[in-house]
């Protein structure tokens, strides 16, 4: 439907302007805007809703109706645009943001804790009492290795090097603890899924290589990097159950809003579980597999590891930083 | 409100509606972009090869070199195309691009970085069981065609396309003569940035029409319509919208 009437004249006078608006959005789009320019576009989308307004009305369902309503959207998006401190942000990140969430995940962090260690010590059992299930929580080639009385992990630093070692290890571990956080959407039932999967393989290994003795090898491999590498996968877990939680009882009027709310809050905590998962990486490829690495270094190196961990997920770190 | 807009309420009291983008589009622009991912993840592995076997020296070649070079980083182009992607060109990739579509916020801006790695982190779940099937049931049953990352990050793809460039292009060449009706400036305009898609023997007639409506009333002198060509008439036409001369 086209309005009756004569053609309003500010159409006319107002497309010079248009024109330079539409000149400036590539540019206004790449890249930050400075206040000149922010100045100018704050002025052009005022300008642009008072023109999209009269030309609905004057021009309703016209081509310059529909050019000036999708001009004036890509200058909405331009000038509602988040602003970007990274530093400011990174800093308040480290310092502030994760040792909040991660308080607020503590009554989800001992449950999950609580499984992983119930389905451990079912693991153990389980194969303790049944030792021809092992299949279930160890490969073929892992089995073969320690009944030949060595951990699968012997003379694996012979095949492959400690840097590709390390980086399939913290890739893989990532994927985990991402997995066992998303998987949290189907109402943290695939996060109690992921847990107890690693809980009941853990306790199945330990308890298949105690049969051979080598269950004190197997400790002595993982100590250095499994405190925080497991921490950090039930930390995952935590942040699953939490998103779950939201959906189950939403904090908010919407399960949507609940669950987006939730989320934004707790994927900020992977950006302190990606580093510490990429220092176990870097350990369990280059410290855990060395033999000629006793005790006293692998201790020394683990509790170092958990002083870290706590250090940046405390945020102490991060606020003595900011101190200095 | 359609159900497939999102109507986002400005500070300045006029609404943006953008057009919500249904599986199609999405599929479509997945589907260029697992494409571009995969060429490119191939590409580096057959240079890498081509490199590691021989061609030129390499001293480490071993299997776990052959993992180091060759596939892991394949490996990442393919994996965190997406991500990487979708940052560098806020909310947008090559594929999207072609389909038309954009990835905005439930303002109807540019998603945070944090909002497009939450996306990105939960394909882990939309591609459950396989071949996305989860996160294409989801965006079939979802009031706003949501994919569960969509959900859980709070975006949406909307259409983009060419509408923008094609908005600009119009605006620069718009003819708004304040002497003229309202319908016959908003008609003009149609038929001119119709132009070329419509039949040539249809176009002169609509614009001979056209341009006759205007006469009517105006002081210039009048001009034998039948004598002019195709592109007499598009001129002819351009100029009394602009109230310019030809």
């Amino acid at each position: 439907m086209i309005a009756g009437g004569k053609a309003p004249s500010w159409l006319a006078q107002r497309s010079a302007v248009w024109r330079r608006l539409g000149e400036s959005l590539p540019t206004w789009r790449r890249g930050r805007l400075s206040r000149p320019d922010a100045l100018q576009a704050l002025e052009g989308y005022r300008g642009l809703a008072r023109d999209v307004a009269s030309a609905r009305k004057a021009l309703p369902g016209s081509p310059i109706t529909t050019a000036l309503e999708t001009l004036y959207a890509a200058l909405h998006a331009i000038v509602n645009r988040q602003p970007r401190h990274t530093l400011a942000s990174l800093r308040h990140l480290y310092a502030v943001e994760i040792p909040a969430t991660v308080q607020e995940l503590k009554p989800h962090l001992l449950g999950v804790w609580l499984l992983f260690a119930l389905s451990t010590a079912a693991g153990w059992w389980l194969i303790h009492t049944w030792p021809t299930l092992v299949g279930l929580v160890a490969s073929p080639a892992m089995v073969q290795h320690v009944e030949h009385g060595e951990l699968w992990t012997d003379g694996i630093l012979n095949v492959t090097p400690s840097a590709v070692l390390s980086m399939r290890i913290f890739t893989n571990n990532i994927a985990v603890t991402i997995f066992a956080c998303v998987a949290g959407i189907f109402y943290g039932l695939g996060t109690f899924y992921v847990i107890a999967n690693n809980g009941l393989m853990l306790g199945g290994a330990f308890a298949f290589t105690r049969e051979y003795g080598l269950d004190g090898e197997l400790l002595k491999f993982i100590f250095a990097h499994g405190t925080v590498e497991l921490s950090m996968i039930c930390l995952g877990g935590a942040a699953g159950v939490a998103l779950g939680e939201s959906l189950i009882r939403p904090k908010m009027p919407s399960r949507r809003d609940s669950l987006q709310h939730c989320t934004a809050k707790i994927a900020r905590l992977f950006a302190a579980l990606i580093p510490l998962l990429v220092v176990c990486g870097l350990i369990e490829g280059f410290v855990s597999p060395d033999t000629a690495i006793g005790w006293p270094v692998r201790l020394v190196i683990g509790v170092a590891n958990l002083a870290l961990m706590f250090a940046v997920l405390s945020g102490r770190f991060f606020r003595s930083a900011a101190a200095a | 409100m359609s159900p497939d807009s999102l109507v986002v309420t400005s500070p300045t009291g006029v609404d943006v509606e953008l057009a919500i983008a249904g599986p199609g589009s999405r599929a479509y622009a997945f589907v260029i972009d697992w494409h571009i991912r995969l060429l490119a993840a191939l590409a580096w592995f057959g240079i890498a090869a081509f490199v590691e076997s021989g061609v030129v020296y390499l001293r480490a070649n071993t299997p776990a070199a052959i993992t180091a070079i060759i596939v892991l980083p394949a490996l990442a182009i393919y994996f965190l195309y997406h991500p990487l992607v979708e940052i560098a060109m806020r909310g947008r990739t090559p594929g999207k691009r072609m389909a038309g579509v954009r990835i905005v916020n439930r303002q109807g801006g540019t998603p945070s970085t944090l909002a497009l790695l939450i996306r990105n982190g939960f394909r882990l779940i939309d591609s459950l069981p396989a071949f996305y099937g989860l996160g294409l049931c989801v965006t079939l049953f979802s009031a706003q065609r949501l994919r569960v990352g969509d959900l859980a990050a709070g975006t949406l793809l909307v259409h983009d396309g060419d509408a923008e460039a094609r908005a600009l292009t119009q605006l620069g060449s718009l003819g708004v003569n304040p002497h003229l009706d309202a319908g016959i400036v908003a008609l003009g305009n149609e038929l001119l940035l119709r132009w070329p898609e419509l039949e040539p023997a249809r176009r002169r007639e609509l614009a001979r029409d056209l341009l006759r409506r205007i006469a009517t009333g105006s002081s210039r002198e009048p001009v034998n319509l039948e004598a002019l060509d195709d592109r007499g008439l598009q001129l002819r036409l351009r100029s009394a919208l602009s109230d310019r001369p030809a």
